[in-house]
């Protein structure tokens, strides 16, 4: 190599390494001079919204409450909101008590299950193995039920796994995997790639709703907790939601082949069987929250460079009207619509153990 | 720096074999005799270009690998069906691009012009990461990504054997590996560096893409500017060869006259058979890192939150062995260390399923893994580049690699299987006697590849 092309190459790799820092630091003063000058969140306090109905979220305002925990009461839902002292990936909430998964980045990212208590303070910690990925949590709070993803789990094809674990007064049963679950045919699921995400219960603290998948195909199973056995009742079904009076079951339906992340919003009722497209016509991938009996909600990022912040979307549960933004800079909306009235005597540390995928 | 300007080193004589081939130098051209006997203890500056393209390419795609999960959830806000289908365009998709990339390598007989397409494409995957946001155009970059690596490993490779005397070819292989695991290392470190460093949010991620383009741009200038393009036309290489061959007189001589022309007959050698057949036998029975990391998580030895640090402490393993074994691999023969490599994963096995409840037993199967990385990986590859002619010797080099990815990949489905059938130590367990079988009839098939083909001029 020629002196002059060493030069070249030693000015190349310098202007790579100059930009990079460049770059970092550049965009880390911008962040620092926008956190100083952007307008706070409105804020108010956090008792006075958990009085009255009102919806918990995670804040995905761009800023140093990016993440956090938040909740505005129902009768305005655009205006100031509360902000909770802790971050979460996923959130959600009932009047007695309130679940949050976080994730703390690095080489090694840890993620934990937080109990929250019915003011929406953290209470008790879990590890919890995997990418958060959904949290429910049954009406009285009994019941927390949290997937996870992990990929180490399926090497080497295009496929991935999930750990889905419910936990009982705070004590985790065993991965959902290992319960029974019927096909339509009566035959067992015992393929070894099945999957298990999205569970929502029912008042009875019994029956649960969630997404079983095996191969290229995905059901929607009804669960026995006391059981362990689901019973898939139609395919390409996924993450459902049970409607307060539950009558119905909204998810998310796949579309046409196995194209992953095309999804198309719609609903079921129970008793007819018949399933109803919602009025959204975007792609979601979220499982949907109940406002009312007939209004469902759910989280969709913004488009383009904004994809980091999203909004809580409301739509008819009918197949009518159109989707209108319900919470703005919002994500894993939760409808408490009862006041925290009711004692936290529910309330159980989570125990510690986590059970992965076998 | 010391960098040949040569590509290859031009002997025509069989090269001899790994064991006896020291001092075997070609006599006909005073100054090449000269130069590579002084030097082939040097490590060609060749060499080492591509071990720093390597390594700034490696920061470039471990950096963005390390943080794309969290992309994706996270920051995307996609869900785990997403995520799963992007990452396993990244496991797959390299596969069969990498035979066409060392066929159309050896066929131009421009092998730079080719490994600088693919580390070309992979760069500019890196910029179309910044625009992008939707699963559709996510998978496309990182397919993007994928084709490219395909591209590039044959002619690569066909470059560090080409610019290596027989005698040091399996130490010049570690070195690059060495330098390529060194990326691997850093790209992730940097990655989560620059995270910490920067607010929250978007921001952050285009940090850690900036990097990535950077550290790309950079490799793409060290492979343009550092390594020489074919520094002599085919008409001189056949008269020297013709020189060196009838200088060399009496050892076969005529196998090096022909000018190199890539030809389908080349690949039909016994040797490269042998060695696709046996690194195809041992691929099936090599349990992939992930696998193993989680019998090692499920022992109770380390959390499953630790997966991105088992694949650091393999990869520091790996990096710090691959230079001393590939020297082993010159002394003692190549073939034999690829044997021995996977005896050391037999042991892995072993240890794996019972003391990996232990930190020490962890420990003990991340440096055993890392050895027989630094055992196999760089060694096929010089295996392969012995098997075939010169001018054949992309093509041999990637169709061994995908033999080696593809039966891997096999493996690992099949492995899923049968720990979902049986327990997962038993499944190792059962893998580990299959391996320790296979290692003889391996070894067996391997013998032939002591005499290496004869290395025509390239």
């Amino acid at each position: 190599m020629t002196r002059g092309r060493l030069a070249v190459l030693g000015l190349v790799i310098a202007a790579c390494v100059a930009l990079t820092v460049v770059y970092v630091l550049q965009v880390r003063q911008a962040g620092e001079v926008r956190a100083a000058t952007a307008p706070p969140v409105a804020t108010v306090p956090m008792a006075g919204v958990l009085a009255a109905p009102h919806v918990v979220f995670r804040n995905t305002t761009l800023g140093t409450d990016y993440g956090k925990l938040a909740a505005v009461p129902l009768s305005d839902t655009t205006g100031p909101r509360a902000l909770g002292s802790i971050s979460c990936e996923r959130v959600y909430a009932t009047r007695s008590a309130g679940v949050c998964v976080t994730s703390s980045g690095g080489m090694a990212p840890t993620y934990a299950v937080d109990a929250l208590d019915a003011d929406l303070t953290k209470t008790s910690s879990a590890a919890l193995a995997g990418l958060p990925s959904r949290a429910r949590m049954s009406v009285d709070g009994r019941l927390v039920s949290t997937t996870t993803f992990i990929s180490g789990h399926s090497y080497a094809s295009s496929s991935f796994s999930t750990a889905t674990v419910i936990r009982v007064e705070g004590k985790a049963l065993s991965n959902l995997e290992s319960w029974t679950t019927l096909l339509p045919d009566g035959q067992r699921l015992v393929a070894a790639d099945r999957n298990f995400w999205g569970v929502t219960f029912a008042p009875d603290d019994d029956t649960f709703y969630a997404t079983a998948a095996s191969g290229g195909t995905t059901w929607l199973v009804r669960g026995s907790i006391k059981e362990r056995t689901m019973r898939a009742l139609r395919t390409d079904a996924e993450c459902p939601s049970l409607s307060p009076d539950g009558r119905h079951v909204a998810y998310k339906k796949r579309l046409g082949n196995p194209t992953p992340g095309v999804w198309r919003l719609a609903t079921l009722d129970l008793t007819t069987g018949a399933e109803t497209l919602l009025a959204e016509t975007r792609n979601v991938d979220d499982q949907m929250e109940w406002l009312d009996d007939s209004t469902v909600l759910y989280g969709m990022p913004r488009a383009g460079t904004e994809a980091t912040t999203s909004d809580v979307w409301r739509v008819p549960a009918d197949g009518s009207g159109t989707p209108t933004v319900l919470v703005p800079n919002a994500s894993s909306p939760a409808v408490v619509t009862a006041s925290a009235t009711v004692p936290a005597a529910t309330q159980t540390p989570l125990s510690s153990t986590t059970t992965p995928k076998e | 720096m010391y960098v040949s300007l040569r590509n290859a080193p031009k002997s025509a004589t069989p090269a001899a074999s790994p064991a006896s081939a020291a001092g075997v130098v070609p006599t006909a051209e005073d100054h090449e005799a000269a130069r590579s006997g002084k030097a082939g203890r040097r490590v060609p500056g060749v060499v080492l270009a591509l071990g720093l393209t390597s390594l700034f390419t490696d920061i470039s795609s471990e950096a963005v690998t390390a943080i794309l999960p969290l992309y994706v959830t996270a920051v995307l806000g996609l869900g785990p069906a997403a995520y799963g289908f992007v990452d396993g365009i990244y496991q797959g998709a390299s596969s069969l691009v990498r035979v066409l990339g060392g066929w159309w390598s050896d066929r131009s007989g421009r092998p730079k012009l080719v490994a600088f397409l693919g580390y070309g494409v992979s760069a500019l995957s890196r910029f179309l990461l910044l625009p992008v946001t939707g699963v559709a155009a996510l998978t496309g970059v990182v397919a993007l990504d994928r084709l490219g690596k395909g591209l590039r490993t044959g002619p690569r490779d066909a470059m560090i054997a080409g610019a290596s005397t027989p005698e040091r070819l399996g130490r010049n292989f570690g070195v690059h590996r060495a330098l390529d695991t060194a990326g691997a290392v850093a790209g992730p470190l940097l990655a989560f560096g620059v995270l910490s460093a920067v607010p929250a949010g978007l921001a952050g991620y285009r940090a850690v893409f900036v990097l990535s383009i950077a550290a790309a741009v950079a490799g793409l200038a060290v492979l343009l500017l550092a390594v020489p393009n074919r520094a002599r036309g085919r008409a001189e290489a056949q008269v020297l060869a013709a020189a060196d061959a009838a200088a060399d007189g009496a050892a076969e001589p005529v196998a090096a006259v022909p000018p190199e022309r890539w030809r389908w007959r080349n690949l039909a050698d016994r040797r490269l058979r042998s060695l696709l057949l046996a690194a195809s036998l041992l691929g099936l029975l090599t349990v992939g890192d992930g696998f193993l990391y989680l019998v090692l998580a499920d022992a109770g030895g380390i959390g499953l939150t630790y997966f991105p640090l088992l694949m650091v402490g393999t990869n520091a393993a790996y990096f710090a062995l691959a230079v001393p074994i590939g020297r082993l691999a010159d002394r003692i023969g190549r073939a034999r260390v690829l044997v021995g490599g996977h005896v050391v994963l037999v042991a892995a096995y072993v240890v794996a399923a019972t003391t990996g409840a232990h930190i020490a037993g962890v420990v003990a199967v991340l440096a055993l893994l890392g050895c027989f990385y630094a055992a196999t990986d760089g060694v096929v590859s010089a295996l392969a580049s012995q098997a075939v002619p010169a001018s054949s010797r992309a093509t041999g080099i990637a169709s061994v690699q995908t033999a080696v990815g593809l039966s891997r990949f096999v493996s690992s489905v099949g492995f899923g299987l049968l720990w979902q059938l049986t327990s997962r130590s038993t499944a190792l367990l059962a893998v580990g006697l299959a391996l320790a079988l296979a290692v003889p009839v391996a070894a067996r098939l391997l013998r032939g590849l002591r005499t290496p083909v004869p290395q025509d001029a390239s």
